[in-house]
């Protein structure tokens, strides 16, 4: 391994208002070297990165690149120095091809000629083993797609140090292989590669040596080879903690929703749900995988009246004494006034469950302000069930009459969570509850949803990480392009195994095209 | 016939002016709703500036009247586009708020300005009618010799031209160039734009003042050339209602300065229509004022039924920028 | 790699950060800064302009004299006002919906027209009252038509509203110059004041004259702050306008919500326009809104929509308004426009100011020691 320092960051800090970000943290990354910085969600690995590739200006502390101390005012700055980032949530911009997305922002003397930029991007594209259509528009790609661009980006400008932040969060087993092998070649190539993560798993697989971040504060390094998930883990959360997700076994099993044929379409006429067929159950969890835009958010809002369903589909809810009730072609203020208990936590917290600029009570009464003849809205109840709720779920808040856009992630999930579960509903459906979590929060989301399940609800879980939704399920269904390639049990399935169905359709296409 | 198309190109060059200024403002990401003012200011910095000059030398030079007013219209309105950029780029204000602000200072400012100002100066209201008919409405010397053709395509001053170019020019760069592609991501997504290390800011305020700048040359030609330097006391009303027609324009043109040039020219001809039909009431002919306004609510109607995902504006329109915005 | 040894270290001076709230009295504060900065540049502005002679302070004098200089400009200032917070009574529910309607002109036009309308048509052959409360419903109806076709186009099909609402003003505009070529085909496009059918005079002098659009803007004050704020309609508007997502997951029918609003919103214009033609002027022209719906959504905004707080700011608007028709007078300006541009400055500044409400900005004290020395 080559020892030379490529970049080493000392004593840096950073607040956002009263909010310690980051405080007093060192670290060093050597040439030839994956490093995985690794801490909970919310521990300041992606604002620690975001100094260094210049999108936040550290408050106190000195970044060296070489040996040399530098400045970093912008992502400019950061090409300049050799840095580039892929950032989580990708930064392309949608209409453009690939190719223009890669070379805005270059500054170079040559004539702007997107020919030649379509020949380097195949160029770097085939040294390091990527597939890429340089002419294609952002829109048209798969997320593993943009991400490629968003690494060929990084490239083209000669970055010698690459940050990946939580660059695994929306890929399939197999495409997280293929991202690791690629990565693997960065590295013989003498560049030095950052990757933020919070799974122990991939740390182990891919890095040299890991990082660790807690509460904004850097508590050290150690070399991978030399440690294991349970050292990592306790330096992570800072106490020894079983990760261990508890897996009741299912009771009093009866159908409360059989879907059959559900089909629909988005704006442009795409399919995005594909004849969709199965049932759920009280007393059980039932786990959907996919990889990302596989039909997860139309299948929930389907069922939760929010999207329109195509002939054909049928959506039956069974009530506590049997009766069967048709949700197709009811809104959700339909399905709540007709007593149907289905509550729905969405993947988008503050754009679609909550109303950020409301304070909690606010928020409370959003299913339930219709309640009441006057023409006035009452607020008492709301009130009393957002105390209830902060207590009981030791929301962290000034109060209940602040804001919930102030809360931080974890809080907000426990609010919205809070007021579905507050419904007493016999099917819950919710969509990534435990994204950008922290470990605490996390475990007590699965805790209550097991709750649920031991009291008869019939839940249903989309989720991204296959660890977690092969821990927690009894059964996962995997969508893939809208269409179901697989339900497996949740006691006897592989990632590996739902790895591939979760790209079975894209596979079969793929065949087609050859073949025609 | 041809008098009205050749008036309909001369009124059309106004919103093309507007419409070119409009457009390279949002593609920046900011819905300029002051460019009616701008505009405004334009043309009280046009008059100011070929006023001074008239009414200083003894002979005046054409060319350097219409330089000096150009140079004036720009300044003024780049000037007022410097507050609308300064409160919504660099203290991220609300940009319909701030533009509706722009705009009634705009106005009043140009109307009291070139009535307590340039209207002051002595002869000048001869002077700039002289200057508007000799100088601003001089012809290409070719015109007289091509018939019908010539008087509809070649009769009109340098102002026309200018504009035409303009666009052009704004076309080939938004397409062609790396400026171009780099003025459109900050539009389409400033963030995507800062990470890839391009100077929101600076886009930002360049394509503001440009724009502004080039709106501002839609007042001067509607006071100099139009109105061949005739300056009224409804001069600012008037420009205000085609400000807000250029912006309507954008949206009409679907964010392309080329297709601007077609569509300025069919609106200077709707907005000139009741001047130049015949045979019908004095009632009548007031209706037909609203027929420009119809249209564009027809256009604003169709437009966002087709609703294609190409002709949409740009998606971080109206949204202010903050890098560390969490 | 690309370091080059001689560059020098250069930190930015300063750099912007969010605030995560302010107290009250700092917004405050800000705020009246910015307003004493306006009225400052304002007196500089006017005295360095005018010929007359005055100096710097009586500029002030002339600015109060102008609203409270007699009974009788007591009173129209309060007319004013009250118009102006009518206005913005009815754009507050649209902009609390994320609804640009900058249609107010027009909305005021219609129900002045159609008030007018009846009067013309009607006055003197049926009786007052009957003619009255023709009046009432049809302003109404005028400025809530042409409020709602926008919204319905909005609603379904997502067209701008913000142009849409601007091209209605000029099409109202036309319609109304029009009409009244259509009734006095001769005349000078101004119309003489009808005497029938007025609405009813409460009192003697200029006082009688403007109670009663006061006290209807009274009214509607209270009415729109116990919507917007205990209503069920007014959680649904507020729910929409702070994300159509969350208002379509709730059961929300968005189209309702936005249709019946600006049905609202234009209603509320159409009674001022029902005010201004058939209690103030008895007539009808084609700038009778006074460009109200412009000016409104500044009393809206500054008061950050809240019904309230517009009370003040729609006083300090037509203040500044109603003083500054006083000092272009007083100095001996011929053309009021004058007070637009000291206005525009009065606004340019309280927009600007709101930066330092939402932004701090941190300086580099390193630097600043580092120069110092």
């Amino acid at each position: 391994m080559n020892q030379e320092i490529a970049l080493e960051l000392k004593h840096i800090s950073k607040y956002f208002g009263s909010v310690v970000a980051n405080k007093d943290v060192s670290l060093t990354v050597r040439k030839g070297e994956i490093l995985s910085l690794l801490g909970e969600n919310g521990s300041g690995k992606t604002t620690l990165m975001n100094m260094i590739s210049g999108i936040y200006f550290p408050d106190e502390g000195q970044i060296f690149v070489n040996g040399k101390e530098i400045v970093i005012r912008s992502p400019l700055d950061a090409f300049h120095y050799g840095i580039g980032m892929v950032h989580q949530h990708f930064k392309l911009v949608d209409v453009f091809t690939a190719a223009q997305n890669i070379v805005l922002g270059v500054k170079d003397k040559k004539r702007f000629n997107l020919k030649e930029v379509n020949e380097r991007v195949m160029e770097i594209s085939n040294r390091y083993g990527f597939h890429i259509d340089p002419k294609k528009k952002i829109y048209d790609m798969s997320v593993s797609e943009k991400q490629t661009v968003e690494i060929v980006k990084v490239l083209y400008r000669g970055a010698d140090l690459l940050i990946l932040d939580e660059p695994t969060a929306v890929l399939t087993p197999q495409e997280t292989e293929k991202l690791f092998a690629v990565l693997r070649k960065m590295k013989e190539d003498g560049k030095a590669i950052i990757i933020i993560t919070h799974k122990l798993h991939e740390v182990l697989s891919v890095s040299d040596r890991v990082a660790v971040l807690r509460k904004g504060e850097y508590i050290g390094s150690v070399v991978t080879a030399e440690t294991n998930e349970a050292e990592l883990t306790e330096m992570m959360v800072g106490k020894r903690i079983e990760l261990n997700i508890d897996r009741p076994d299912p009771v009093d099993s009866r159908l409360k929703l059989n879907v059959e044929h559900l089909t629909c379409k988005n704006k442009e006429g795409v399919t995005t749900l594909d004849d969709v067929s199965f049932k759920a159950y009280s007393g059980e969890i039932l786990g959907i995988a996919g990889i990302s835009g596989a039909g997860q958010k139309e299948l929930l809002e389907a069922i939760a009246g929010l999207e329109y369903a195509y002939p054909g589909s049928t959506v039956t809810y069974v009530t506590q004494e049997g009766e069967e009730e048709e949700l197709i072609g009811l809104s959700p203020k339909e399905i709540r006034d007709m007593g149907v208990a289905l509550s729905f936590v969405p993947e988008d917290r503050l754009g679609m469950g909550l109303v950020g600029s409301m304070d909690m009570a606010d928020n409370m009464m959003l299913k339930s302000y219709t309640k009441g003849k006057t023409p006035f809205v009452e607020r008492k109840d709301p009130t009393s069930l957002a105390v209830k709720i902060m207590n009981e779920l030791e929301v962290v808040t000034p109060g209940i009459h602040t804001p919930v856009s102030r809360l931080s992630g974890g809080n907000v999930q426990k609010v919205l969570v809070g007021r579905e579960i507050a419904a007493s509903p016999q099917v819950l459906m919710v969509a990534y509850p435990v994204r950008g979590l922290d470990i605490n929060s996390s475990y007590l989301i699965y805790s209550l949803l097991n709750e649920q399940k031991q009291k008869g609800v019939s839940v249903i879980f989309v989720g991204e990480d296959l660890d977690v939704l092969i821990a927690l399920c009894d059964r996962i269904m995997v969508l893939a392009s809208g269409k179901i390639t697989g339900i497996v049990d949740g006691r006897t399935a592989t990632k590996e195994g739902i790895g591939l169905l979760m790209t079975k359709n894209e596979a079969m296409r793929q065949e087609d095209k050859n073949e025609s | 016939m041809d008098i009205f198309l050749a008036k309909a190109i001369e009124f059309g060059v106004i919103f093309l002016f507007g419409c070119i200024g409009e457009t390279l403002t949002e593609k920046s990401g900011h819905l300029n709703l002051g460019i009616p003012g701008i505009m405004c200011a334009g043309a009280a910095g046009g008059c100011f500036g070929a006023g001074i000059y008239l009414t200083s030398v003894e002979n005046p030079n054409g060319f350097v009247t219409v330089l000096l007013a150009i140079l004036f219209a720009c300044l003024f309105a780049g000037l007022l586009g410097g507050v609308y950029a300064f409160l919504t780029v660099s203290l991220r204000c609300n940009q319909n708020v701030t533009g509706l602000a722009i705009t009634i200072f705009g106005v009043g400012f140009a109307s009291f300005f070139i009535n307590s100002v340039v209207l002051t100066l002595e002869n000048a209201s001869t002077l700039l009618s002289m200057a508007g008919i000799n100088f601003f409405g001089a012809y290409l010397p070719i015109f007289d010799k091509m018939g019908v053709i010539g008087t509809i395509f070649f009769a009109h001053g340098p102002l026309a031209y200018l504009a035409i170019v303009i666009a052009i020019l704004s076309a080939l760069m938004l397409r062609k160039t790396r400026i171009g592609l780099n003025l459109r991501a900050v539009g389409e997504s400033p963030a995507t734009a800062d990470a890839a290390g391009i100077n929101v800011t600076l886009y930002k305020y360049v394509f503001i003042l440009v724009g502004s700048a080039i709106a501002g040359l839609g007042g001067l030609c509607y006071v100099m050339e139009y109105m061949g330097g005739i300056v009224g006391s409804t001069v600012s009303s008037t420009i205000e209602g085609i400000g807000w027609l250029s912006i309507a324009l954008v949206i009409f043109t679907l964010w392309k300065p080329d297709l601007a040039i077609v569509g300025s020219f069919l609106f200077g001809a709707l907005y000139i229509l009741s001047n130049y039909i015949t045979g019908v009431t004095f009632v009548q002919t007031k209706l037909l004022n609203l027929v420009p306004y119809m249209v564009t609510v027809i256009v604003l109607i169709i437009t966002s039924v087709r609703g294609k995902k190409e002709n949409q504006p740009p998606a971080s329109l109206g949204l202010s920028y903050f890098r560390e915005e969490r | 790699m690309k370091v080059e040894a001689t560059e020098k270290i250069h930190e930015p001076l300063f750099h912007i950060a969010k605030r995560e709230s302010v107290p009250l009295w700092q917004g405050i504060v800000v705020r009246a800064v910015a307003i004493v900065i306006g009225l400052v540049v304002c007196g500089i502005i006017v005295s360095a302009s005018s010929s007359s002679g005055k100096n710097f302070f009586e500029v002030y004098a002339s600015l109060f004299s102008g609203i409270f200089g007699s009974e009788r400009r007591i009173w129209l200032a309060l007319q004013d006002m009250a118009l102006l917070l009518g206005v913005a009574l009815a754009l507050v529910v649209s902009f609390k919906m994320k609804f640009w309607n900058l249609g107010g002109n027009g909305q005021i036009l219609m129900g002045c027209l159609a008030c007018t309308t009846c009067m013309h048509y009607l006055g003197g052959k049926l009786p007052d009252a009957v003619v009255i409360l023709l009046m009432i419903i049809s302003s109404v109806l005028a400025g809530a038509i042409w409020a709602v076709i926008p919204a319905l186009f909005k609603a379904f099909f997502k067209t701008n509203e913000s142009l849409f609402t601007l091209m209605m003003n000029y099409i109202a505009l036309h319609i109304v110059s029009a009409t009244i070529t259509a009734w006095f085909p001769k005349g000078t496009g101004a119309m003489a004041p009808i005497e029938y059918a007025n609405l009813p005079v409460l009192g003697e002098g200029q006082m009688g004259k403007s109670l009663l659009p006061i006290l209807v803007v009274v009214v509607l004050t209270g009415a729109m702050f116990a919507y917007l704020k205990f209503s069920k309609h007014g959680y649904e508007l507020s729910v929409v306008g702070e994300s159509e997502n969350t208002a379509r997951y709730v059961g929300i029918n968005v189209k309702v919500v936005i249709i019946r609003t600006m049905i609202l919103s234009g209603a509320i214009c159409g009674i001022i326009g029902l005010l201004l033609s058939g209690a103030i002027n008895h007539n009808v022209s084609s700038n009778m809104d006074g460009n109200m719906g412009f000016t409104g959504i500044m009393v809206a905004w500054l008061a950050k929509f809240n019904p309230v707080g517009m009370i003040f700011s729609a006083f300090f608007i037509t203040f500044i308004t109603r003083g500054m028709g006083q000092v272009c007078t007083d100095f001996g300006f011929t053309n009021d426009a004058l007070s637009d541009i000291i206005i525009g400055i009065i606004y340019f500044l309280i927009i600007g100011c709101e930066f330092f409400i939402s932004y701090k900005i941190r300086f580099n004290k390193k630097l600043l020691r580092k120069k110092e020395s």
